[in-house]
């Protein structure tokens, strides 16, 4: 680390710094030096980090997969055709289990949650420095960049806007259905006359803001912890591997240890995000 | 934890994602399942099919070979009574065609006596004559003694 060793608090926030870049009101576009300047960058900054890893694990999911579909045979299938079909036999259960309508979107729209989400997830098992340390070689050695200067993380499932990116598209899923599925007017009864309602028309008017208050929170609750158990999960994941990663020889074991733990993890956040999507595509969809 | 321009960088990410799995993805792969499956259905189905066609026919050919069996044994039967009635036949027929020869063989020999006896009675007058012309050292006038000797042949 270019002499200087770091303390454990500036090695832990460095490590929890993205690469931004944006427009900032004093340097211009730039590359943000520390996370002061990404804060002040404000809403105009994009991660870099979190934007390749995730575009990477998606190119890296659908590549295999499409090379699959094109050859897919009816009859035995090879190796790789069988563990993507087991996936896609997975999803397309869960799909059928949950949701009764008919879409042609969400069944694919459900795998690539799945895979997406796991494979992001999945570069969590990546020990915490390498990335990290060989983007700062590069930066140093290619850009004459300060190793100090040069933030990375590749997990982008920890980067809130990742996931909120993702829990917000199905939001956006979801007030769609609802819409297409029950109509506007439908779609605002379902918002203002449950819970409660009464036949006396003075009581149901009365009872409408209530309603609405509390169909509103639970509507909105849907990306909003859809998108925190991913992050908050997967954030936790990560500053546990950072904790261990400054304990010297111990975290070897320990290493291993959570990385076992972690697998788990990683596979049922994704398999969760698929599922509560479905469930709440499903709501969207069906009359009550 | 800044929430920055990634937000709607991801969603435009997941949304392009989404349409590639959608368009080029999960049909072919789902449609070669479900098209496995029914060729899988299908072969069961046969499977069951061919099994109920083998035990028809094994009962068919069941059925074919008892009658056949039966059928065979009666032939049998028929063919054994019968072939004892030939021989009956043949043994009725052998006896009265038997006694057939005899009698005709019985009759030749009568007649072929007779005619011994004929040929007998003719050298006989002759011979009579001859021995007569050694005793009598004399021709005998045949025309003369012919009525003579006729009578003598007759009565021998």
């Amino acid at each position: 680390m270019a002499g200087n060793t770091p303390t454990s608090s500036e090695y832990i926030q460095h490590h929890l710094q993205n690469l931004t870049f944006g427009y900032h009101p004093e340097n211009g576009l730039s590359l943000a030096h520390n996370a002061a300047e990404a804060a002040d960058m404000g809403f105009w900054a994009i991660h870099l980090d979190t934007m390749g890893w995730s575009i990477a694990c998606g190119v890296l999911f659908l590549f295999v997969f499409r090379k699959v579909a094109r050859s897919a045979t009816t009859g035995v299938p090879s190796g790789l055709q069988n563990f993507v079909e087991m996936i896609v036999e997975f999803v397309d259960s869960s799909v059928k289990e949950t949701f009764h309508g008919k879409s042609k979107l969400i069944a694919p729209l459900s795998l690539t949650i799945f895979c997406w989400i796991f494979l992001m997830n999945m570069l969590d098992l990546v020990p915490v420095d390498w990335v990290p340390e060989l983007a700062k070689r590069i930066g140093v050695d290619f850009f004459g960049a300060d190793p100090h200067h040069v933030f990375f993380r590749i997990v982008p499932t920890t980067d809130i806007n990742a996931t909120f990116g993702l829990s917000l598209s199905v939001f956006a899923l979801i007030l769609f259905y609802s819409i297409k599925m029950k109509g506007f007017s439908g779609f605002i009864g379902e918002l203002t006359l449950h819970p409660f309602s009464s036949s006396n028309m003075l009581i149901q008017a009365i009872l409408i803001p209530v309603n609405l208050l509390l169909e509103l929170v639970t509507l909105l609750a849907k990306p909003v912890s859809l998108a925190l158990r991913l992050f908050g999960n997967l954030y936790a994941g990560e500053l546990i591997f950072i904790l261990i990663a400054l304990l010297g020889l111990w975290q070897l074991p320990l290493h291993f240890a959570w990385a076992t733990f972690h697998i788990l993890i990683i596979v049922l956040q994704a398999f969760i995000f698929m599922m509560l999507t479905i469930v709440y595509l499903s709501q969207a969809s069906e009359d009550h | 934890m800044n929430l920055n321009l990634t937000i709607i960088g991801q969603s435009i990410a997941f949304a392009v994602f989404v349409w590639f799995c959608m368009k080029y993805v999960w049909p072919p792969v789902i449609q070669a399942l479900h098209e496995r499956q029914k060729k899988i259905a299908d072969g069961l189905d046969a499977a069951s099919r061919a099994q109920q066609e083998l035990d028809e026919a094994s009962r068919q050919a069941e059925k074919t070979l008892r009658e056949s069996r039966d059928e065979s044994a009666r032939l049998l039967e028929q063919a054994r009574s019968r072939s004892n009635q030939m021989i009956e036949e043949a043994r009725d027929d052998a006896r009265a065609e038997g006694e057939r020869m005899i009698a005709n063989a019985r009759t030749e020999i009568e007649q072929e006596v007779n005619r011994a006896k004929e040929q007998l009675r003719a050298q006989v007058s002759t011979l009579a004559i001859v021995g007569a012309e050694r005793v009598l050292e004399a021709s005998v006038d045949e025309q003369a003694h012919r009525e003579l000797l006729d009578k003598l042949a007759a009565e021998l």
